[in-house]
C-alpha cells in the first residue's frame, strides 16, 4: 500500500486556502439527506457533530457517558494556544508552526502543523462568542500564559479548568443542535464495530450500556473522536473510561494505524501512593510558569525540603537547560525527572518524586495571585495528598498522559478506510513524537471545527449514498463478530478479574515501553504481553449477562484490546532504532543523554496493518519532508 | 481500618430495591473513597457476587460523573468534594456508612448507585448556550470584558452537571444547576441577546422534567461540590421574571426579498 497524504504542494501558507477551495461542496438542499455518525462528543467529536449538524447534515453522535459533557477533554487543566500574538511578544503563525514542528522532534506533517497553526486564531474567536470565561486582564482583554516549549505567552486559560470551559462551549453548541433535531444524540451507547462495505466506511455496531442492546447504524461517512489509549498502562492521567476500543477495532478492520509506540509522559503528576490506586493526577505544566523543580544535591537526602538550604539543593533543568529552564518540553523534563531519582536523588516515601516548589513565587507576588492562578489545583492536590503546597512543596513524578500515535489519516483526516475520519486525539496528525502542552485542545477543536465541516463534504459530494438494511453482509458480520466477543468474555467464567489483568499488563508496557526503551526489553515485553492475553482469555472472571448495565463486561472489551494494541507499540518501538520525542530508545542517546534521532533512516511515520489474528502486522511507511523548519538536534539550553 | 457499609442494590430501573450489608476490612486512609469501593467490588467478583454499579470516570472531581450519597450526604458532605475526590482520611475505624443513589422522580436509578441525568442535557438543550454557528465569531478582543464578570461567570460556569444539588434538596429542585448556566452566560456580554428566552427555555424545561420549585431552603449550595453559590438562584429568578414580564410573540414573519 502506498500512502498518500493529499498534502497540497505549492507554499505552505496558502496551503489550505488552496486545498480547500479545490474541495468539492454538498448542496445545501442535499446535506440532510447524507447521514454522517459521529463517535465521541470530546472536544473533537463535539466541536464536529455540532458544526455538521448546524450545517444541516443528519448528525447521530456516540458517547459512552451519560452525557456529552462528560468527555474525558473536560479534565484538561492548562489551556490553550493560539497565535495571537494579543503580547506583542513575537508570537506569529509561523513561529507555532516551528515550535510545534521542533516540539515533535521532526516526526510530523509540516502541512498539517501548518494548517493547525493558522487556525488556531479562529478557534479562540469562536470559543470567545461561544461564552467560555476565558481569564481576563484588568482591561477586559483575553490574558495568557506560557506553557513548556515555547518562550512567548500563547496560552489562553479558564483557570485550572480550561478544558472543562471549551468543552462546555462545544456541548452547548451540540445540545443547541439536539434540541433543534439536527443531531441525535446516544449517550452511554459504545460503538463495537466499523461497518465496511465495497471498501468504505457504512456505519457501526454498538452496545447500549444500559440494557445491552446491540445495534447497527449505517451512515455516508464515520467520523471517530474516540481520544486517546493512554489507558493501556493502566495507571494514567486519562480517565478511566478511556480506551482504544473504537480505534482497535478500526485497524481489524484495515485502518493503518500509525506511530503507536509515541506516547507522551507528562513530567508533574502526583506521585503513585500504593497497588489500590486507580488512576494518577495531572498537575497542570502550567505550573511550571511559577514552581521551581529541585532534588536534593545529597542522594538518599531525607530532611524535610524547609530543612535543607539554599546551597543543597540542585534545580536540575535551571542547571542543565539554562534558557528554558522549567520550562523544558515535557519528554525532556520527564526524562531529568527520572534521571534524577533513579541516581538516588528523588524524594518522598518511595524516592519516586521531585520537588516542585512555589515559595519563591509566593514571596515575589504574595500567595493571593498564586492562589487566582492555581487555587483550584493546590487545593487538589492537597485533597489528594494532604499537604499543602503554600506550606510544603509539591511532590510530583511522570505519569502517562497522552498519546500521539493513533489511526492514520490524511491532510482530509480520512483514514486508509474511505468515508472512516478520524479527529482529536484518536489519529495520529500534527504531534510528531512528542505534543507541546496547550495544543490537544487546539487540535480537537481545529479538527472539529474548522476542517472535518469542509473536508467531510469533498467526501460525501464525491461518493454515491447507498442504503443498506440490515441483512447487508458486511452489517451481519459486524453484529456477528461483536456479539462473538462479548459471549467469549462471559463464557470465559474463569477466576481472575478484568482490573487485575488490566493492572499487570499496564505495569509490562510502563517498565518496557513508557519513559526508557531498549531492544531486550521490549522483546520480553512482548513475550509477557502474549502470554498474560492468552490467560485472560482463558481465565477472566466477567460476571453477569449481556443485557444489563455491566461495568465489568465494558471493561472487559476494552482491556482484550489494550493487550493487542500494548503488543503493537512495542513492536513500533522495536522497529524504531532511534531516539524521538517521547519515544526514548537508551541504545540511542547523546553523550548528555539527549534523545538521538536517526533522520537518515527514520524520518517517516510509521503505519501498520492488521493482517489477520496471529499473524504479524504490516509495516507502510509514510516519509517525512521538511521543506520549512530544517531537522537540528533539539536544544533547549 | 475496617468499614461497614449498607449499600443500596437495585438490578434495573423496574426492580424494588434495597439496603444490603457489607464489612470492608484493610482499607487505607490514601485511598480515596472511590478506590475503597473498586476493593470491595473486586472481593465481591473474586466470590462470584455481582459488583456494586456506580458512575464516575476522571476520578478528579470534573467531569461530573460520580455521585452517591453518604449517610445522607450527598457526595459524603465534604466541603468542595466530589466522592471521588474524597479520600478515607475522612473516615476512622469501625465507621458504618450508608450508600444510596441520588433520589429525584427526574433521576430514575439505573442500577445500584447508577442515575439517568438526561434530564440535565435536555434543560440545556432549551436554551443553556449562546447561538454562534462555527466561523462566525468577531476577533475574541473586539469585545473588552469586564475582569469581575468574567470571574463571576467562571465561578457560575465551574458547574459539573452532577446533580448533587438535586439529590440535597428536599424539593428535588434544580433551581441552582439551572441558575448556574444561566448566571454564567449572563454575566457575559456575548450572553446578553439570548439572555431573556435563555431563562424562559431554561426553566419551563425544568419545570417540564418533573423538578419541584425551589423554596430557597440552601441544602443544594451546601452540598456542591463546586461551591455555587445560591446568588445564582436569585439571578436566574429575576432573569426568569424580567422575561417572562416583557415576553412577546415574535414579528416579522418572513424576511425581505
Ligand atoms: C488530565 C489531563 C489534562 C490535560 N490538559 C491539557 C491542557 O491543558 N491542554 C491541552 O491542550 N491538552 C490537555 N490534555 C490533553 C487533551 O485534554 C486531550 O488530548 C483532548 O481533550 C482529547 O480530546 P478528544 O476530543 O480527542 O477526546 P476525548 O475528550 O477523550 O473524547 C473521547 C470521546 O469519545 C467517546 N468514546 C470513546 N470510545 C468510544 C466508543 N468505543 N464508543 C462510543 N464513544 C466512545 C467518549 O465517550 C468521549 O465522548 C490533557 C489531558 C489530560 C488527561
Ligand atoms: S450546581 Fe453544584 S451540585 Fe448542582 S450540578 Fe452543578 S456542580 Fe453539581
Ligand atoms: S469521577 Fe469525574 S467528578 Fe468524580
Amino acid at each position: 500500500m502506498e500512502l498518500t497524504s493529499n498534502a497540497p504542494a505549492g507554499p505552505i501558507e496558502k496551503s489550505w486556502e488552496t486545498h480547500k477551495f479545490g474541495l468539492k461542496l454538498v448542496n445545501p438542499a442535499n446535506k440532510r439527506k447524507h447521514k454522517i455518525i459521529v463517535v465521541g462528543s470530546g472536544l473533537a467529536g463535539g466541536a464536529a457533530a455540532a458544526s455538521l449538524g448546524e450545517l444541516g447534515y443528519n448528525v447521530h453522535c456516540f458517547c459512552f457517558q451519560d452525557s456529552p459533557r462528560r468527555a474525558h477533554s473536560i479534565a484538561a487543566q492548562g489551556g490553550i494556544n493560539a497565535a495571537k500574538n494579543y503580547h506583542n511578544d513575537g508570537d506569529s503563525v509561523y513561529r507555532l508552526f516551528y515550535d510545534t514542528v521542533k516540539g515533535g522532534d521532526f516526526r510530523s506533517r509540516e502541512a498539517n502543523v501548518y494548517r493547525l497553526a493558522q487556525v488556531s486564531v479562529n478557534i479562540i474567536d469562536q470559543c470567545v462568542a461561544q461564552g467560555v470565561p476565558f481569564a481576563r486582564e484588568y482591561g477586559g482583554l483575553l490574558d495568557n500564559r506560557s506553557f513548556g516549549g515555547a518562550q512567548v505567552s500563547r496560552t489562553f486559560y479558564a483557570r485550572g479548568q480550561t478544558g472543562q470551559q471549551l468543552l462546555l462551549g462545544a456541548y452547548q453548541a451540540l445540545e443547541r443542535q439536539i434540541g433543534l433535531g439536527a443531531v441525535k444524540m446516544y449517550p452511554r451507547t459504545e460503538m463495537l464495530d466499523v461497518i465496511v462495505s465495497d471498501g468504505k466506511a457504512r456505519g457501526i455496531v454498538t452496545r447500549s450500556l444500559t440494557d445491552g442492546k446491540v445495534d447497527v447504524h449505517f451512515g455516508d461517512a464515520v467520523v471517530l473522536a474516540t481520544g486517546g489509549y493512554g489507558n493501556v498502562y493502566y495507571l494514567s492521567t486519562n480517565a478511566k473510561g478511556c480506551n482504544a476500543t473504537a480505534i482497535w477495532r478500526a485497524y481489524k478492520r484495515g485502518a493503518l494505524l500509525a506511530n503507536p509506540c509515541y506516547t507522551q509522559i507528562h513530567p508533574t503528576c502526583i506521585p503513585v501512593a500504593g497497588d489500590y490506586q486507580s488512576k494518577l493526577t495531572l498537575m497542570s505544566e502550567s505550573l511550571r510558569n511559577d514552581g521551581r523543580i529541585w532534588v536534593p544535591q545529597q542522594p538518599g537526602d531525607k530532611r524535610n525540603p524547609a530543612s535543607i538550604p539554599e546551597g543543597e539543593r540542585d534545580y536540575y533543568l535551571e542547571r542543565r537547560y539554562p534558557s528554558f529552564g522549567n520550562l523544558v518540553p515535557r519528554d525532556i523534563a520527564s526524562r531529568a525527572a527520572k534521571a534524577e531519582c533513579d541516581a538516588g536523588h528523588g524524594v518522598g516515601p518511595t524516592g519516586l518524586g521531585v520537588y516542585l516548589d512555589f515559595s519563591d513565587a509566593i514571596k515575589r507576588l504574595g500567595k493571593h495571585k498564586i492562589a487566582e492562578r492555581y487555587g483550584n489545583l493546590f487545593e487538589m492536590y492537597d485533597r489528594i495528598t494532604g499537604e499543602n503546597p503554600y506550606e510544603v512543596p509539591m511532590r510530583i513524578y511522570p505519569a502517562i498522559h497522552y498519546t500521539m500515535g493513533g489511526l492514520w489519516v490524511d491532510y482530509n483526516l480520512m483514514s486508509t478506510i474511505p468515508g472512516l475520519f478520524v479527529l482529536g486525539e484518536a489519529n495520529f496528525s500534527d504531534h510528531g513524537a512528542n505534543r507541546l502542552g496547550a495544543s490537544a485542545l487546539m487540535q480537537g477543536l481545529a479538527d472539529g471545527y474548522f476542517i472535518i465541516p469542509y473536508t467531510i463534504g469533498n467526501y460525501l459530494a464525491n461518493t454515491k449514498s447507498e442504503t443498506y438494511s440490515e441483512d447487508a453482509p458486511a452489517a451481519k458480520d459486524a453484529v456477528a463478530n461483536v456479539t462473538a466477543i462479548t459471549q467469549k468474555l462471559l463464557n470465559a467464567n474463569g477466576k481472575r478479574t478484568v482490573d487485575s489483568y488490566h493492572r499487570e499488563l499496564g505495569k509490562i508496557v510502563w517498565e518496557y515501553c513508557g519513559m526508557a526503551r531498549n531492544a531486550a526489553g521490549l522483546k520480553k515485553a512482548i513475550g509477557m504481553i502474549d502470554e498474560l492475553r492468552e490467560d485472560f482469555w482463558k481465565n477472566v472472571r466477567v460476571l453477569g449477562a449481556n443485557e444489563e448495565f455491566n461495568q465489568s463486561l465494558e471493561k472487559a472489551g476494552r482491556v482484550a484490546d489494550f493487550f493487542e494494541l500494548g503488543e503493537l507499540m512495542c513492536l513500533d518501538a522495536l522497529n524504531r532504532n532511534e531516539s524521538c520525542g517521547g519515544h526514548f530508545r537508551e541504545e540511542y542517546q547523546t553523550p548528555e543523554g539527549e534523545a538521538l534521532r536517526d533522520d537518515a533512516n527514520f524520518s517517516y511515520v510509521a503505519a501498520w496493518g492488521f493482517q489477520g489474528q496471529g499473524r504479524p502486522p504490516s509495516l507502510t511507511k509514510e516519509p517525512l519532508a521538511f521543506n520549512y523548519v530544517k531537522p537540528s538536534q533539539r536544544s533547549y539550553k | 481500618m475496617k468499614l461497614t457499609l449498607h449499600v443500596w442494590r437495585q438490578k434495573n430501573a423496574q426492580d424494588r430495591g434495597r439496603m444490603f450489608r457489607y464489612e470492608v476490612p484493610g482499607v487505607n486512609e490514601h485511598m480515596s473513597f472511590l478506590e475503597m469501593l473498586d476493593v470491595l467490588n473486586e472481593r465481591l467478583i473474586e466470590k462470584g457476587e455481582d459488583p456494586i454499579a456506580f458512575d464516575h470516570d476522571c476520578r478528579e472531581g470534573i467531569c461530573g460523573m460520580c455521585g452517591m450519597m453518604i449517610n445522607g450526604k450527598a457526595h459524603g458532605g465534604f466541603k468542595g468534594t466530589t466522592v471521588c475526590q474524597l479520600h478515607m482520611r475522612h473516615f476512622k475505624d469501625g465507621d458504618e456508612l450508608y450508600l444510596e443513589p441520588w433520589r429525584a422522580a427526574a433521576f430514575p436509578v439505573i442500577k445500584d448507585l447508577a442515575v439517568n441525568r438526561s434530564s440535565f442535557d435536555r434543560i440545556i438543550a432549551a436554551g443553556g448556550f449562546i447561538s454562534v454557528p462555527t466561523g462566525s465569531a468577531p476577533d475574541g478582543n473586539a469585545i473588552p470584558v469586564r475582569k469581575l464578570d468574567a470571574d463571576l461567570a467562571m465561578d457560575a460556569a465551574a458547574c459539573i452537571g452532577c446533580g448533587a444539588c438535586v439529590a440535597a434538596c428536599p424539593n428535588s429542585a434544580a433551581a441552582l444547576f439551572v441558575g448556574a448556566k444561566i448566571s454564567h452566560l449572563a454575566h457575559l456580554p456575548q450572553g446578553q441577546p439570548e439572555r431573556d428566552r435563555r431563562a424562559l427555555a431554561m426553566i419551563r424545561q425544568m419545570n417540564r422534567e418533573g423538578f419541584a420549585n425551589c423554596s430557597n431552603i440552601g441544602e443544594c449550595e451546601a452540598a456542591c461540590p463546586k461551591e455555587i453559590k445560591l446568588e445564582v438562584i436569585a439571578q436566574s429568578n429575576a432573569d426568569y421574571i424580567k422575561a417572562a414580564f416583557t415576553e412577546r410573540p415574535e414579528t416579522a414573519i418572513g424576511g425581505a426579498g
